[in-house]
């Protein structure tokens, strides 16, 4: 690794005022063809271009990207990370992706802040209870460290949480220690860094405009930039991936739409792990800024606005000042919108199509920052050996059709 | 946050209004006769343009009577509102209101390939 980063780096730039970093990547201009073009330049994208260039051997790789690198729902997201999915499938995806996560900083020479503080799923009913212990015994089944905790433990981990005297008190919940949060931008410029010091062009400021296709094969995308070949194309665009698919004349079962999040002022540490509710909508978390991190449900239609109603974030304001009372005087700073393209079954799409060369990585709905790893990983074996890895495999688009969902609505946790 | 104009009861805030997907989808006439992919296509896939898009809607906190738009997703502008039954505008009519090939608006937008430096 040409850029390393150590006390010994820190201390010797800071001598000289901060003023002598190395650029992370360089800025190239598009060549005429590639091995393979990933069209989209956040964490899954990233990520894919460093496997394949890692672990695959390809040299000749492009990252198209028509904002800046992690601009999209990279740098959208609430950060958090966990794998306490309920399906066999879905859990081999996101605890391969948390296995990633636990030695990515290390891997990348680069600190990603990926701090494991524990995430709890609340229940407020006798249905949630049912529902989240039989989550928790299936985790347990899949190897993933998931445990029922009754509310006298919750109170422990979190004392400000009204449990008792709310609308919907608090029953119990599932306790995944092994989750937790990381710094998104760094996840994004960790991995663009090191795909660049492995020879990947990384095109900043170019969106590509059409996936150019004849007699069922890929030719290459046309750009702002002007039309580059390639016979292997990946689409990792989120909220944006219908409208590149149509371009190819495919059609995905995706409907894309506005999530919000925001973010309180700053205060002393007060919540030291991840709180999510599905049933009253609320998930909170702590940055290391002392920010409040809040995620609200989808706005209900199709959209691609970046924005998103008002009356959603009232919602879920209304139920964070109802389970911690203590907030009820605090001043929200910033809120924006992400476009998450939303599969019918809450679960992505990791897998080929009907034209040769075009493979799609979407589908991630309202959760894909902690599968960023591990759907970046298993992608990049798909496309370099034009066949899913046995973890993808389950989430080909094919499922639609024969009729083998991997339904995650109830372990997604945010509501659409 | 916009508002929509109910055919019935007029413009409203659109947090009285539920989304209903898609306009004018219409049930396969022989479900039998078809293959898993088309039965597929009518289960699973909609629409989903970024641009004109033709959707219904329901006035749930009103007259919880339904009724078509159309939108434009890169916006939320509503062109145009129309009753369910009747037959959908076609879609020149709306085409001058989209300036740029993705559909992508040239103010509000983090697509900087589009706008003028």
């Amino acid at each position: 690794m040409k850029k390393k980063y150590s006390i010994y780096s820190l201390v010797k730039n800071s001598l000289s005022d901060n003023q002598n970093w190395k650029k992370m990547w360089r800025n190239p201009e598009p060549r005429k063809f590639y091995d393979v073009i990933i069209v989209g330049g956040g964490g899954h994208g990233l990520g894919t271009a460093y496997y394949l260039a890692k672990e695959h051997g390809l040299k000749n790789i492009a990252v198209i990207e028509k904002g800046w690198l992690g601009g999209g729902n990279t740098g959208r997201n609430t950060t958090i990370i966990r794998s306490n999915y309920l399906w066999d499938e879905s859990a081999h995806l996101y605890e391969h992706s948390l296995k990633l996560w636990e030695n990515l900083s290390a891997e990348l020479n680069y600190n990603i802040m990926f701090s494991q503080r524990g995430v709890l799923n609340l229940a407020h009913n006798e249905h949630d209870v049912k529902e989240i212990r039989r989550r928790v015994s299936a985790n347990k089944l899949n190897g993933i460290d998931s445990e029922w905790v009754d509310p006298n433990q919750i109170k422990k981990l979190v004392p400000i949480m009204n449990t008792e005297n709310c609308r919907y008190p608090v029953l119990g919940a599932s306790y995944q220690p092994r989750a937790g949060v990381a710094r998104h931008d760094a996840v994004a410029w960790g991995y663009a860094m090191r795909a660049d010091e492995l020879g990947v062009d990384i095109i900043q400021n170019c969106e590509v405009k059409k996936i150019r296709t004849a007699k069922g094969k890929v030719q290459g995308v046309e750009t702002s930039k002007g039309f580059i070949r390639s016979n292997r194309v990946g689409v990792v665009a989120s909220g944006h991936t219908s409208v590149l698919a149509a371009t190819a004349g495919i059609k995905l079962p995706l409907q894309s739409k506005a999530l919000q999040a925001l973010v309180s002022e700053p205060i002393k540490p007060v919540i030291n792990t991840v709180v999510m509710s599905n049933a009253v909508h609320a998930y909170v978390s702590q940055s290391d800024k002392g920010e409040l991190v809040i995620g609200a449900g989808t706005d209900g239609y199709n959209s691609y606005t970046q924005r998103g109603g008002y009356n959603i974030i009232e919602d879920t304001i209304r139920a964070i000042v109802e389970l911690y009372p203590i907030f009820g005087k605090m001043k929200m700073l910033r809120q924006w919108g992400g476009i998450v393209d939303i599969t019918p079954d809450a679960s992505p799409i990791l897998s080929k199509c009907e034209v040769e060369g075009l493979y799609f990585n979407c589908g991630w709905g309202t959760g894909g920052f902690k599968a960023t790893p591990g759907s970046a990983n298993v992608f990049a074996h798909t496309i370099a050996k034009n066949k899913a890895h046995k973890i993808n495999a389950p989430f080909s688009v094919d499922r639609f059709v024969s009729g083998r969902l991997v339904d995650e609505h109830g372990a997604a946790a945010v509501a659409h | 946050m916009f508002t929509i104009r109910c055919p019935y009861c007029g413009e409203r805030d659109q947090s009285e209004f539920s989304n209903g997907g898609e306009a004018h989808v219409a049930r396969p006439k022989d479900p039998e006769q078809i293959s898993d992919r088309e039965w597929s296509e009518y289960v699973f896939i909609r629409a989903n343009p970024k641009g004109i898009y033709y959707e219904r809607w329901v006035h749930t906190h009103g007259c919880k009577k339904w009724f078509n738009a159309v939108r434009n997703t890169s916006t939320d502008e509503i062109l145009k509102v129309y009753k369910i039954g009747e037959n959908p505008p076609p879609l020149k009519e709306f085409k001058n209101t989209i300036k740029t090939p993705s559909g992508e608006p040239d103010v509000g937008s983090g697509n900087f390939s589009v706008k003028k430096p």
